[in-house]
Order: C-alpha cells, then structure tokens, then sequence
C-alpha cells in the first residue's frame, strides 16, 4: 500500500505507539485486501457498533483505556448501537441481577469512554442511526467508517454511501486516524452485482423473509435484485425505506451482505441499471415455495417447541417511527377485534430514543401503553443474549434477533395475530 | 496426506485437529454464550469454547479452542471482528483459522486486532480453494507452515 508522508509518519510512530499501532491495524487489514491508498473518511458521524459494557470483553475496553491514554479522539463524532439495558423492558429479579451484576458489569466504565471518545449525543444510542430523528444520515459517495452490519448495508444501498463491512474496533480506529483503506465497497468494481435476484412471488414478499433467502444464497457477494417495483415502487419513500431496512439487516445476518441493489429504486440501480451487473452473474429465483422453504428450515431451539410465548419483541433493527404507528394502530385493531383490553403476551417494540419521544406524543401512545405493550430503546439481541433466555419462549418478527438468539421468529401477520389473542 | 498452498494473512505454524465447517462461521453467533458464559461452573463450565451457532449444525456444540478452523468465509454481525479480537485475547481462540476463500472483512479485522493488539499466536491463511474445504474433514490433522502451505492428513 502506497501511503502519504503524513501516513508514513504515523505509522512511523510521529504519533506515538499507540496510534502507530492503529495505522499498522489499518494498514494490514488493507492488505489483505489489495488496498492501494488510504481515503479520508468524509462522511459527518462515525458510527460504532459496540453499545454494550460486558464482562467479558475487557480486553476491549483495556484497548480503548489505550487509545485514551494515549489522548486519541475520534475525528468525528460517532452514534453508537442500542443499549443493553433498559428498566422498562419485562425482566424478574434473576434477570436483572445477571444483566447488571454479571453481563453489563463495565456498561458505566464503557460508555463513559464513549463520551471521551465522542457519542454525539446520550439519547444516541440505536442501530438505525440514519433515521431523520436520529440524523446521522451519510450523502451518496461518502467514505463512512461505520460498523453495524444492518447499518452499513442500509447506507450503502439506501443512501448510496462507501462502507466496508468494518469491524467493531476496527470502525473507531478509522475514525481516529480520519482515514480508511479504499478496497471492495469503496470502489466502483467493488459495488458490481454479482447475482441477479428474480423475485417472482405471487405476493410482497416479508422483508425479513427475501433478505435472509438472498443472504443465505450469496453471502458476502452484491446481489440486483429485479422484481420488487410492484411493491416498493420506483421512490424511496418511508415504507420502501422501511422494508429495505429490515431486508437489509436479514441479508447482513444470514449472510454477509454489504451492499445490495433494486432494480429502479436504489440509487445506483436508478443511475447505472444493469451496467452494475458482471458479466456471468449467476441467478437466483425466489417465488414462494423457495421462501416457503427458507422459513420451514429455521431451527426452533426452545426447550418446549409448544410453549406459550412469554415475550415478544419487534423492532430488530430498531422501528421507524411509521412502523411504530402501523404496528400501535395494528395492535390496538387486532385487540378490539378480538375482544381485549390487553395483549396476550408481554410485547415490546424498540426503537430509536428520538423515534419514541416522538411517538409519545401521538394519539397511539396511550392506549399502546394501556393495552401492555412497551416501547423501549433497548436491543433486543444483547437483552436475549443470555443463558436465561434459552428457557424463555421468545418471539419475534427479526431474522436478524432469530439468527442470533433463541427467539422463535413468526412472520408479521402470526406475531401480531398471538400477541393480540387471535391464534388459536 | 494432501497439500494447498493458500495466501498468508497471519503468519504464524500451528498443528492441529481440523473443525471444519462448510457454511458460512457466524463468529458472534458461534463465540457469544462460551464467551459470556463458559466459565460458569454453575452452567457446566465449558473449557472448549463449544460453538453456539445452531444455525450451523456441523460443528454446533463443538470444541472450537485449539482446534484448525476451516472454513470458507465468517459471516454475520459486524462484531465478528471484536469477538475475534477477545478470543485472541483471553487466549481462547482456535489455533489457526483456514480460509477456502479470500478472507473477509471482519475475519480479517479480527486476526489483524489479534495480531497487533493482543499476545495470541493464531495463524490466519486465505484463499486454499474450495477443493481444500472438499477434501479436510473434521478430525483430520492440519499442519500450517509460514509460507501459506497446509498440509492435510
């Protein structure tokens, strides 16, 4: 890799060792790719994966000890993924004592690092950080040092914005330095298709549904997708945003999507069309027996595959504030319908701090909160995170919350015919 | 006994009992519960770093530490990195880790933190080809040498 004066002298050590050590982490992670230069990071925030004060992974927070020893700031301030915790989300007192006894021990000892290192804001803490409430919205072509896979897959395809499927750690560094290598998603060869999707469902395929299909079938590779204007259209609008967020973070969990394109949606797709396709992309059709199938093989590891559900959870990425009103307004629907004050089963819908303060102040807030159903800024994936979860009969409309934890996943229409008393 | 010759990501010899997985390697699904929890004795201490992924039916509940790792690629969240990077750093991690194909980028930031950041000794090789991943099973004894030569047998 060719670097600046200025590079070299970092890594050199002008710097110190400690931020030598993050442009020797930079650089060898460049190679490995075939990296030429470094390019600035251009976008206005960082953002940063690592949300969560765990226990066990001292060795992380010992290295950011380092960094600030070292008086190293981030470049640029930088959102953070949702928090781990939060009081109002249903927990008994064995809970509680392993999240903030045990698990989330150095929870206080990391975010205080994030303040010193730069969180925008305390209220900052989500996974879907490009919200308009949340604002970290990167402009088409610029160079991010982000991680959070539903993230970076949402900037790149969504907003047209350059990230690699960075790491934690490895995101902070790049924003320290102010300066990445440039390889794969951040070049123009990189962001080529190398799939064509042909969805040919009778009916909108669920988000959650197509997204973890494509991811299971092309895993790390760019996929163009053709087939979807009948149901998102050819605007970004809030649902074709919506529904590409939550495709999106199912392609990135089942797979290792970084950038996926729509036929006549997405901006580049809009701009280049089928030029962003290689030559021999290989292709994958979808109708609904393939989706059929994807979702009959995904293992239920509850003890009792019968039980009765105790929680359920939706919001994994975190809701926009559209989905919090369609779901609030489905809820209290389906609970009239079927003759109920109250949800069946203790619900909680996540999403961004912003996105709930303005959510309370809509007519739904109330009798959202009336019919138990509680609106948390938490993530649902380090809350499940833990051995008591495995005994616990979890649900949830989140690919990307079954694919991690024990949480049985149900399409959107069968968790909110449970949660509302409807399923037999 | 089969040899490939991959790329070097990590330079480094290690000799071990192959743990191979042909899909995807979820690193956060496979590491988080024997990380978060395998020294519990009151949940049957897990020494092995078993994998957790039950996604991954050939090598869930498997040993994980000490063992070569081959694989194709590492998918999943982008915290892969970081939990690569603990692993390496509580000394938990696999002896080396074997890529069918061009590493990825958050395996490759994981083996890279380990490397500068951390103690550990866990070679890293890429691109041995999928003819690699056909022929190495689980059990089977892997030799990795400096220059990127493995040696099956």
């Amino acid at each position: 890799m060719k670097l600046t004066e200025e590079q070299q002298r970092l890594l050199d050590g002008s710097r110190g060792e400690v931020m030598a050590k993050i442009v020797k982490t930079l650089v060898m992670y460049g190679d490995a790719f075939g990296a030429e230069r470094m390019v600035p990071v251009t976008s206005k925030y960082g953002h940063t994966v690592i949300s969560f004060g765990l226990g066990v992974m001292d060795p992380v927070y010992d290295l950011y000890d380092e960094i600030l020893s070292a008086n190293l700031l981030s470049e640029q301030k930088f959102t953070a993924d949702p928090r781990p915790l939060d009081p109002k989300v249903p927990s008994s007192p064995l809970d509680d004592l392993v999240f903030k006894k045990f698990m989330y021990s150095r929870q206080e000892r990391y975010e205080e690092q994030l303040k010193k290192l730069g969180i925008t804001k305390d209220e900052d803490y989500t996974c879907a950080c490009y919200l308009d409430q949340v604002g970290n919205i990167p402009q088409r072509g610029d160079v991010l040092s982000w991680a959070e896979s539903s993230a970076v897959v949402y900037a790149n395809s969504v907003l047209g914005a350059r990230c690699n499927r960075n790491s934690g750690i490895l995101e902070m560094m790049g924003s320290i330095a102010g300066f990445v290598p440039e390889f794969g998603l951040l070049t123009d060869e990189g962001r080529k298709a190398d799939w064509i999707v042909e969805v040919k469902c009778t009916k909108k395929p669920e988000a959650q549904l197509l997204g973890s299909a494509i991811g299971m079938k092309v895993m790390e590779e760019v996929p163009y997708v053709k087939g979807m204007e009948q149901w998102l259209g050819t605007e970004l609008d809030d649902n074709a945003k919506a529904y590409l967020k939550d495709f999106g973070a199912a392609t990135a969990s089942n797979g290792a999507v970084g950038l996926y394109h729509i036929e006549g949606l997405t901006p580049e797709a809009k701009d280049l069309g089928e030029s962003l396709i290689r030559e021999n992309a290989q292709v994958y059709v979808i109708d609904d027996a393939e989706l059929e199938r994807v979702y009959r093989n995904y293992p239920v590891i509850w003890k009792n595959p019968d039980a009765k559900p105790q929680l359920a959870f939706i919001g994994c990425p975190h809701l926009t504030l559209q989905q919090l009103t369609d779901w609030s307004r489905a809820v209290l629907k389906g609970l009239e319908q079927n003759g109920r004050k109250k949800v069946a089963v203790p619900t909680v819908f996540t999403a961004p701090v912003p996105v709930i303060e303005e959510f309370n102040q809509s007519i739904y807030a109330w009798p959202l909160k009336k019919a138990g159903v509680v609106v948390s800024y938490i993530c649902p994936l380090m809350y499940m995170n833990n051995p008591l979860c495995k005994s616990k009969a979890v649900l949830t409309s989140s690919n990307k919350l079954r694919t991690y934890t024990s949480a049985k996943y149900c399409t959107d229409a069968e968790i909110l015919d449970i949660i509302t008393g409807g399923a037999k | 006994m089969k040899t490939f010759q991959g790329r070097v990501i990590v330079p480094g010899t290690a000799s071990a009992e192959a743990l191979v997985s042909h899909g995807g390697f979820n690193t956060l699904a496979s590491y988080q519960m024997a990380l978060q929890f395998g020294d519990l004795k009151a949940l049957g201490k897990d020494t092995e770093v078993q994998c957790g992924d039950q996604n991954n039916p050939e090598i869930y509940k498997k040993p994980m530490m000490g063992k070569a790792l081959c694989l194709p690629q590492t998918i999943g969240s982008t915290t892969g990195g970081m939990v690569l990077f603990t692993v390496c750093a509580l000394g938990k991690q696999p002896a080396c880790m074997l890529f069918s194909k061009p590493i990825d980028s958050l395996a490759a930031s994981g083996a890279i933190l380990g490397d500068v950041w951390t103690d550990a000794v866990m070679p890293v090789v890429d691109s041995l080809g999928s003819e690699f991943l056909e022929y190495v099973q689980s059990g089977m004894t892997v030799t990795v040498k400096d220059n990127g030569i493995v040696e099956v047998t």
